[in-house]
């Protein structure tokens, strides 16, 4: 059982390796130099614990020189270890000695455990998977309004859109105000003249005839300033009957 | 069904996250815990019994109504709601070492991956399926993580237990594995011998 089992994650396309004539390896496949060095085992059906450290390190080498620089960092630091253990192996070692340890032990353990995580992630894998069948009664906030897109035109677009604001806003409503300044002063003058003759007049008289609206306005304004000096009395008999303009008596008795 | 496991019922139905038993207590404070868990076994049947579209599922200690998996093709089709997306292999494997390891620091979990991990737990961090759960002694007092209850609800565990144990892997740490009986799920993808 020490035989390197076939672990292969459902996410994880089968690399594309074609032995002999040399590696293609495809980086995406490999979630790091654990999984490549597993996986260069497993082609060669080779057991962990006895790992021809020689052969593997020259594969693991020529693999990493297929990737990019600066994705293969991870996979440097794995070809160093490797090629020192490959020095390691080389060294002339007494078997009767029995201080020998096999410099692979750790290798071979972080492979070990290495393999285990893998055997867990596929189980989680699988599970979260079995979980995402199952929906939820839950609240899914609306999508985001999307940023309005860049603005791009061109002048005569600008052009025409000024042109169609322009032609939107209503045409202004003019009004020509004409100067008709009340005459006050003359209304005053005429109501005094009136009353100076009569004891009393009526609106039509204080009036006068082909009166405007100007001169209406006029002479109610004189009247209410006459009446207001007590010049004179202004007076209605009875409701609704027509008004009276009547000389002051005070005036009249001095 | 009960009054009580038509309230649960109702609760369940509300909520978009797992109840805990306790948290479900509190809808009625005549009810004890033993009858809350006899009301959510009564609700659990109902819909068993009479083939409900949804089910009471147990999971990251608490309980929700899901809908059965035999629907999901066909919910998913109508684009009603959307599937998970996978997760990737380095996502997988970090999990797997922190729900094995956790408290754990960054150097152990690169140390038994092989690569850099820093990516990884900022976005699992980000994510909420992992947190900082303290600090090592060691020198630096680098940061521990742990998982949380929300990778126990992304996998539907109930409690960390429900992870496979060391001893039903296939590959465990021992030089001479021992073989193992093939019945749990793990046993079902990796060829017995070659």
């Amino acid at each position: 059982m020490t035989a390197i089992e076939p672990i292969t994650a459902p996410e994880v396309a089968a690399p594309v390796l074609a032995t002999g004539s040399g590696f293609v390896v495809e980086l995406e496949a490999f979630s790091g130099p654990l999984d490549l060095l597993l996986h260069l085992l497993r082609e060669e059906q080779l057991e962990i614990a006895d790992i021809p450290i020689a052969r593997i390190a020259d594969q693991f080498l020529q693999a990493v020189h297929e990737l990019g620089l600066n994705q293969a960092a991870d996979y440097l630091d794995m070809a160093s270890r490797l090629v020192r253990l490959k020095v390691q192996m080389l060294l002339p070692r007494n078997a009767e000695e029995d201080g020998w340890e096999d410099p692979r032990a750790e290798l071979v353990r972080r492979l070990l455990e290495y393999q285990q995580i893998r055997e867990v992630a596929v189980w989680l894998g699988r599970a979260a998977e079995r979980r995402a069948e199952q929906f939820a009664r839950g609240y899914l906030p609306p999508a985001p309004a999307l940023p309005p897109p860049p603005l791009t035109l061109n002048l005569l677009d600008l052009l025409s859109a000024i042109d169609r604001v322009i032609a939107s806003i209503p045409s202004p409503v003019l009004h020509r105000v004409v100067a008709r300044p009340l005459d006050v002063e003359s209304a005053t003058r005429r109501i005094e003249h009136l009353l100076a003759d009569l004891e009393e007049i009526r609106w039509q008289d204080a009036l006068g005839s082909g009166a405007t609206i100007v001169d209406v306005l006029s002479t109610l304004l004189a009247l209410l300033e006459l009446a207001k000096r007590g010049s004179l009395r202004l007076l209605q008999p009875t409701p609704f009957s027509p008004m009276v303009i009547a000389r002051e008596s005070p005036r009249t008795a001095a | 069904m009960s009054p009580l496991a038509q309230l649960l019922e109702a609760a369940l139905f509300s909520a978009c996250r797992p109840l805990t038993a306790e948290e479900l207590a509190t809808l009625d404070s005549d009810a004890s815990p033993a009858d809350v868990r006899v009301a959510l076994e009564q609700l659990r049947e109902h819909y068993d019994f009479n083939q409900h579209g949804v089910e009471l599922v147990e999971m990251a200690g608490g309980y929700q109504i899901l809908t059965r998996p035999i629907h999901a093709a066909a919910i998913e089709r109508a684009q009603f709601t959307v599937r998970a997306p996978k997760l990737t292999a380095a996502t997988l494997e970090t999990l797997s070492v922190i729900a094995y390891r956790q408290p754990v620091g960054r150097l152990e979990i690169e140390e038994i991956r092989g690569v850099s991990a820093g990516g990884v737990l900022r976005s699992l961090q980000e994510r909420g399926l992992i947190e900082v759960v303290g600090r090592s002694e060691a020198l630096g007092r680098p940061l521990l993580y742990g998982t949380t209850a929300l990778f126990l609800e992304l996998l539907g565990l109930r409690d960390l237990a429900d992870l496979p144990k060391a001893e039903e892997l296939t590959i465990a740490l021992q030089p001479h594995p021992a073989t193992t009986d093939g019945s749990d799920d793990a046993a079902a993808y990796v060829e017995a011998e070659s």
